[in-house]
């Protein structure tokens, strides 16, 4: 389930429940649809409330990323647990991650 | 050395995309045996996850069938999981071991980086195909709570 809130020009994007193969696909509807609405300048991925992931979650993090950055938006990834990082750091994305407020990037997020 | 199985389980399901999620819990349900530790299990799902997915989307993409999930348990603490088809079979292994490749559409959005994943979260990953005839994937990892039990006793 994906739930998105719009501030300004920042759109939060908060997945809950398990990524995979499976889920991903409606995710991705979700999360492309979102986007093309409101064009956000950053898009922030809340994982909080994921408790899986394997790497359907890289591909969707991925493709997100690509349609962000193809107009000059960008994306962070926040709130992912130990395990959940893993799994995305493996894909290199691990730039991505931020901890919270006061990340190295300087965005509070 | 692997010593004796202690504990065995074999599970079949058809290859549908809502089994992938229960494959990867019955295989942290299997694990649990182990007192394993958090990333431990995530790192269990994951890979099963990753094998299962690949049965449903590669073997199966063109017709339907069946995934065998296999576990075991050795008394050394060694958890084994084989996750087996009977679909079209990997043409070049090494290939499709490679970060980055798949043989999916574009707009599947598979990120080609299953078997790396698997990789990076298992002590060992052995990939057996026939082309038309399907893939077996082992994997193996060393549940280290379960070593130091044993230690323990």
């Amino acid at each position: 389930m994906l739930k998105i809130y719009n501030d300004g020009k920042r759109m939060t994007a908060a997945i809950y429940g398990d990524i995979d193969h499976h889920a991903a696909r409606e995710l991705r509807a979700a999360m492309d649809e979102a986007i093309s609405r409101s064009r956000p300048e950053l898009l922030v991925i809340d994982m909080e409330n994921v408790g899986f992931t394997d790497s359907s979650g890289i591909g969707l993090i991925l493709g997100r990323t690509r349609a962000v950055e193809a107009y000059g938006g960008s994306v962070l990834i926040k709130n992912a647990r130990p395990d959940i990082a893993a799994v995305i750091s493996v894909s290199g994305l691990s730039g991505l991650l931020v901890k919270g407020a006061n990340s190295t990037k300087g965005v509070n997020v | 050395m692997k010593k004796d199985i202690i504990n065995e389980s074999t599970i079949s399901f058809p290859a549908l995309s809502r089994n992938e999620s229960f494959a990867r819990s019955a295989a942290a349900a299997f694990a649990a045996q182990t007192d394993p530790t958090v990333a431990e299990i995530a790192a269990v799902k994951t890979a099963v996850s990753e094998a299962v997915t690949n049965s449903i989307v590669h073997g199966y993409r063109d017709s339907s069938g069946t995934v065998t999930l296999v576990l075991r348990l050795y008394s050394d603490g060694t958890l084994y999981i084989a996750v087996k088809d009977r679909g079209s079979g990997i043409a070049d292994i090494p290939q499709a071991m490679q970060p980055m490749f798949s043989t999916a559409p574009a707009e599947e959005e598979r990120s080609g980086l299953g078997f790396t994943v698997m990789e990076s979260f298992m002590d060992r990953v052995q990939v057996r195909s026939t082309l038309g005839k399907g893939t077996t994937v082992v994997m193996e990892k060393r549940m280290r709570s379960r070593e130091k039990c044993l230690v323990g006793r």
